[in-house]
């Protein structure tokens, strides 16, 4: 019964991490229309700034202050954004699917830099021991209690994501996705929008890497992969209904359920199988992207425009 | 001076054709299409291992196995055009972006599935390099140089010479103004597919001669091959061959050791170079060389 609920709880921090990245997605994406096909170089980031920062010292890889989550956390999230600043400063200048290249680009940079650069990230070794808030109080009640906060976190930035699509900065933003010229027209700086719901975006990403950290408590260049983190994240999106933040979240949740129970599935068979049964997934997920495209392109709930 | 030409230039040479071709495709699906193709390195890998079914099942060289690819890849491209991108042909750019990301990843699972994870080769042997006054080529390079360029003449004489080739590249011009004059629209778009996918599929050989046979050895080369094909402007054929060569060369010469046997760049950041180039040309001069569509 306590295996059966604390496997329950790791599924649902995952799905809440993937929460986290999905609401960042959609303010790229869903909110303003930019392609970032490079979600895995945010998390990346993300994650190895709250690795290094919280982590014990050690001499295989920089830092290790041992710094507590909620002072490394949000730094977390400003080093997703730092990463998103520049890029987004010279490919959001172009077309959209200018983007779509170059995040890919930046997502190759970052996973070469952190399987070689051994003096920064530990190389292959990767940041072992990142404490885990509340591991403290045990099994299962630590486990419990971390889910509950990746839970607030989400909810909070579901909050802000809310907040911020219902503003007028995110009507700005929806009209520079729908009609950059008649945004321009009426005084608004597509551009510099863009660059914000770029970077804000990131933010989001970055944060989730933290909290993925936390909870697989090592991090290293093989812990994250494009499939999971940033193409897993864009069928979520898709399937939710992009622009839409309880989409996002509903996606998440939807997605990663189906995900992890075929992930179960397929460990049930013999060897050889469960390995194939895992590109099967592959295949499974692209044609799940066309499906969604084109039969349901708005998503399970699309996007609601002056309504709550 | 034979080593900056034996293992830098040639090297650079090779890798640079290969680009070429994969990144000429890309232009042309542009170009007609409007809309970046993502599962172009999928196509790529896909030749590669058409081929090594072919070599393995008939024993036939791999370079016999060229047409064989082609003929396994230019299908599937069709397929996933009928399928998927043409019910989409009337969304955003971005759509019909996604859409091709997910045939990518399709392509790839049924390539995992075929044929696993490990890299794989077609067993050509080792043949001693030409040598001449201290330069050194290995045939399988001289084999792809000159292979690229028989594809870059074929291609030219196409564009150039014969209607269909005439009417592709009215398509990319203006599409409305093609399809007035009476251009079928339909047709100019599958013979699009069929040249992208040959040129992708003979790269994807080529690239498994060259180094070893993997299901994302395609993808490695996506980034390096939109680079090109940016670097030459987007939807000008031949502006992204000459994108693709100077890609080549620029990400083998990077690690060529000038200041005192120290690499200029280390070789582990090699193919970090494709996008360094596409940034600095995404600053200084977005249309690309030779102007391509804005």
């Amino acid at each position: 019964m306590e295996q059966a609920a604390l496997y329950f709880a790791t599924m649902l921090t995952l799905a809440g991490v993937y929460a986290a990245l999905a609401l960042g997605l959609n303010l790229q994406w869903g909110l303003t229309g930019l392609m970032n096909f490079g979600g895995l170089g945010f998390v990346a980031v993300g994650a190895y700034t709250a690795a290094l920062l919280t982590a014990p010292a050690s001499a295989s890889h920089l830092g290790g202050f041992g710094w507590p989550w909620w002072l490394a956390w949000p730094l977390a999230a400003v080093a997703g954004a730092t990463l998103a600043l520049p890029i987004g400063a010279v490919a959001l200048r172009l077309r959209a699917d200018y983007l779509a290249i170059a995040t890919i680009g930046i997502a190759e940079i970052v996973r070469l830099a952190v399987r070689n650069e051994d003096w920064l990230t530990g190389g292959p070794l990767g940041v072992p021991g990142i404490p885990r808030p509340f591991e403290a109080l045990g099994l299962p009640w630590g486990q419990f209690a971390y889910l509950a906060l990746v839970a607030a976190t989400v909810a909070g930035l579901y909050a802000l994501a809310e907040a911020t699509a219902q503003s007028p900065f995110g009507r700005a933003l929806r009209a520079v996705r729908d009609d950059e010229e008649a945004a321009q027209a009426v005084g608004k700086n597509p551009a510099r929008l863009r660059l914000q719901a770029f970077v804000l975006g990131a933010a989001f990403m970055g944060l989730g890497g933290a909290m993925l950290a936390a909870f697989f408590k090592f991090m290293g260049p093989d812990a994250l992969d494009p499939v999971t983190a940033t193409f897993l994240v864009w069928v979520m999106l898709i399937a939710g209904g992009s622009g839409n933040n309880r989409g996002a979240v509903l996606g998440a949740i939807a997605v990663w359920a189906v995900w992890a129970a075929t992930d179960w599935l397929a460990s049930q068979l013999p060897g050889d199988l469960a390995t194939r049964a895992a590109y099967v997934r592959l295949f499974l997920i692209g044609l799940a992207l066309q499906l969604i495209l084109l039969t349901r392109p708005q998503g399970l709930i699309g996007e609601r425009i002056g309504q709550r | 001076m034979e080593s900056l030409v034996n293992f830098y230039l040639i090297p650079g040479l090779v890798l640079g054709a290969i680009y070429a071709m994969s990144a000429t495709g890309l232009s042309l699906i542009y170009g007609v299409m409007r809309f970046a193709h993502f599962a172009h390195g999928e196509l790529l890998s896909f030749g590669a291992y058409a081929a090594l079914v072919a070599v393995r099942g008939l024993g036939i060289s791999p370079w016999a196995a060229i047409p064989f690819a082609i003929v396994a890849t230019v299908p599937l491209a069709w397929a996933a055009d009928r399928a998927f991108y043409a019910q989409l042909r009337r969304s955003l750019p971005a759509v019909l972006l996604i859409s091709s990301f997910a045939t990518a990843l399709m392509i790839r699972a049924v390539l995992y599935l075929g044929f696993g994870p490990t890299p794989l080769g077609y067993g050509l042997g080792i043949m001693p390099p030409l040598v001449w006054a201290g330069f050194r080529m290995q045939r399988r390079h001289v084999w792809i140089i000159l292979g690229a360029a028989v594809a870059a003449a074929l291609l030219h004489l196409l564009l150039s010479r014969t209607r269909a080739g005439r009417a592709m590249r009215a398509m990319a011009d203006d599409p409305d103004l093609a399809r007035i004059t009476g251009v079928n629209v339909d047709a100019v778009i599958r013979l699009t597919w069929a040249v992208a996918a040959a040129l992708a599929a003979t790269a994807g050989v080529f690239l498994g001669i060259d180094t070893e046979l993997q299901p994302v050895m395609g993808f490695n080369v996506l980034l390096a091959s939109f680079a090109a094909a940016i670097l030459g402007g987007i939807g000008r054929p031949w502006g992204s061959a000459l994108g693709g060569l100077m890609l080549g060369m620029a990400e083998e010469l990077s690690s060529y050791p000038l200041l005192d046997g120290a690499a200029l760049l280390s070789p582990a950041y090699k193919t970090g170079v494709a996008f360094a180039v596409l940034v600095i040309m995404l600053i200084l001069r977005p249309q690309g060389l030779f102007r391509g569509m804005g």
